[in-house]
């Protein structure tokens, strides 16, 4: 049995390796023009990483793509809603070869196309299939969509009979401090993101009301099946976060702990199953920030007199001093959650990013399949490199779901506290 | 550097995206309802009962056992009890058993002296008897032979046999 599964995994380790390599050989035009003016032929790991790690209107898994229902807002013209598949997904890039009433699928996500350009509504043929289909035979894939500095703002565009027309970007909550900023549109769709959250939202409840039910069924009796796989998890949450902060008032709040702890580390997990679409969605700051926007919620709903006499007025501290204090502890209520937003973001972002460019690696070193023997050599150590990094990433995921979960306990069990003194 | 803002135009991740902002709300707000409504409280009201059952259970055990050994040492003690109540009444048999064999024995003693005793005064008695009839006899045969004697004398002498005749008759009136 141990030496047929390490034979499997063997065999399963060349073909990973030959499909990379291979890969990197018909991806020698692949990235070409994506940047005018660098070199046709330089592979930006960065570039791709960040494509891999963001939010897209399609699902991709492997060469599929399975569209997704696309909720556009725009105040000028209203709502549209329809699905991604609308666009005509080409190739393995994620461009859509259609316009739809003005939008546009680029590289996975929806872009509009700018106001007052002139670009006729409905549903549009960009370029066709064939020819697409033609020049991706020959070796030297088309890419309708191209980018250029504008004001020093990187801004897509595509040409359409003869006439270059720019896109935008949905609208960001960033005020432009990233690069985005509020544009013509609002982008409300389910994305892969959305599916992936929701998918494993369902999973999730299913498989604990599972688990209730086997404790309401089996009451008294030693847990069992998916019970016992669950429970030490469960057990160890709330012996360890919950009663330790929170003291006797931990049953109230142990409902949201587990819910932040079990959302967190589901999609963590989700997100590394591998050939699945890897969403990396604990990894985008808006997933992130909105639990650490509901701990904040329930930290200062739950403040009783005790929290918010310490955070205006520090008991036995002189009152001059409270000038500089009270700001102080003020500012660091909002960066508590802050703090919750970007350690969860940052780390996730961070496997996900680093296990693209292990890959990566293979089209640098390689020169983009230029070389099949380079490309060869680096695709094996590049995936022994990526399997110690989804060891650690598998890590990560528990680890980063527990901190979060640790870490709003403290803050609920400061909030909650009574005088002692 | 200009590039570094461009290399940041295309990190996605961390601009807030408000409909990702949206859903993550409503799916968060979905999972944190029903999972505290039919699976995180449920389960961890079941575990609360079952942690204060089996502790209840295991406290019920320690008492009952604490009650054993209670009634343990209770039925040893009167085990010990019974024993020497035993011994003692089996002393006490002994030495009574004792007491008897020897008043018994005494007993026997004492009818077998009297019965040697009686057996004694009777052979003296007898031995009495015997020897007054042997002392009889031995003088009725002196007698006898005194008489015939005397006779034999008288024979020759009368006189004398007449006095003895008179003599033998004043015994016989004795």
């Amino acid at each position: 049995m141990g030496k047929n599964l390490g034979k499997t995994f063997l065999v399963f380790l060349s073909v990973l390796t030959l499909s990379f390599a291979l890969h990197a050989k018909s991806d020698k035009d692949g990235h070409d023009d994506h940047h005018d003016g660098h070199d046709v032929n330089e592979f930006d790991a960065g570039a791709t990483a960040f494509h891999h790690i963001a939010d897209a209107n399609v699902y991709s898994i492997g060469p599929w793509s399975i569209p997704l229902p696309c909720i556009l807002y725009a105040p000028d013209k209203g709502w549209s809603i329809f699905s991604s598949s609308k666009f005509g997904v080409v190739g393995h890039h994620g461009d859509g070869h259609k316009a739809v009433d003005g939008y546009v699928l680029n590289g996975g996500s929806v872009n509009r196309i700018k106001p007052g350009q002139g670009f006729p509504d409905g549903e549009v043929e960009l370029f066709s299939v064939e020819a697409f289909e033609k020049d991706a035979e020959a070796g030297h894939a088309m890419h309708p969509f191209h980018h250029k500095k504008i004001d020093g703002k990187e801004v897509s565009y595509f040409e359409y009979d003869h006439k270059e027309y720019l896109l935008d970007s949905k609208s960001t909550g960033d005020g432009g401090l990233f690069g985005g900023g509020i544009t013509s549109y609002y982008d409300f769709s389910l994305t892969k993101n959305v599916v992936a959250m929701l998918l494993m939202t369902f999973f999730m409840i299913f498989i604990f009301i599972r688990v209730a039910k086997a404790y309401a069924a089996r009451a008294g009796k030693a847990p069992k099946g998916l019970q016992g796989f669950i429970e030490p998890i469960f057990v160890f949450i709330q012996d360890e976060v919950a009663k330790p902060f929170l003291g006797h008032k931990w049953e109230k709040f142990l409902p949201f702990l587990m819910s932040l702890f079990f959302f967190i580390l589901g999609l963590n997990l989700f997100g590394q199953i591998p050939f699945f679409g890897n969403a990396n969605v604990t990894g985008n700051i808006s997933v992130t920030v909105v639990l650490a926007l509901f701990t904040f919620i329930v930290v200062n709903l739950n403040g009783n007199k005790n929290y918010w006499g310490h955070l205006f007025a520090m008991p036995g501290v002189p009152k001059w001093v409270l000038l500089i204090l009270t700001p102080v502890e003020l500012v660091g209520v909002l960066i508590k959650p802050l703090t919750l937003t970007l350690r969860l973001f940052a780390n996730i972002t961070a496997g996900h990013m680093v296990m693209v460019i292990f890959v990566g690696l293979i089209f640098v070193f390689g020169k983009s399949g230029q070389y099949a023997g380079l490309s060869y050599g680096t695709a094996v150590g590049s995936i022994l490199l990526t399997m110690f990094m989804m060891a650690i990433e598998l890590l990560v995921a528990f680890i980063q779901a527990f901190v979060f979960t640790i870490l709003t306990a403290s803050y609920i069990g400061a909030a909650v506290e009574e005088e002692h003194h | 550097m200009m590039n570094n803002i461009l290399f940041l135009s295309g990190f996605e991740v961390i601009k807030p995206d408000f409909g990702l902002f949206f859903w993550t709300v409503i799916a968060f707000g979905i999972f944190w309802f029903l999972m505290s409504r039919f699976a995180f409280g449920p389960i961890r009201d079941a575990l609360k009962t079952r942690e204060y059952d089996i502790q209840s259970a295991l406290d019920e055990s320690k008492l009952a056992r604490q009650e054993m050994e209670k009634m343990n040492s209770e039925n040893e003690k009167l085990l010990a009890e019974a024993r020497a109540e035993r011994a003692k009444i089996l002393q006490e048999a002994k030495d009574t058993k004792n007491e008897i064999i020897k008043e018994a024995k005494e007993k026997a003693k004492q009818e077998a002296q009297k019965i040697v005793n009686a057996a004694q005064s009777e052979i003296e008695n007898q031995k009495n008897e015997a020897m007054a009839a042997v002392k009889a006899s031995a003088g009725n045969l002196a007698l006898e032979i005194a008489e015939k004697v005397i006779r034999k004398e008288l024979k020759s002498n009368p006189e004398q046999a007449s006095f003895a005749n008179t003599l033998a008759n004043e015994i016989k009136l004795n």
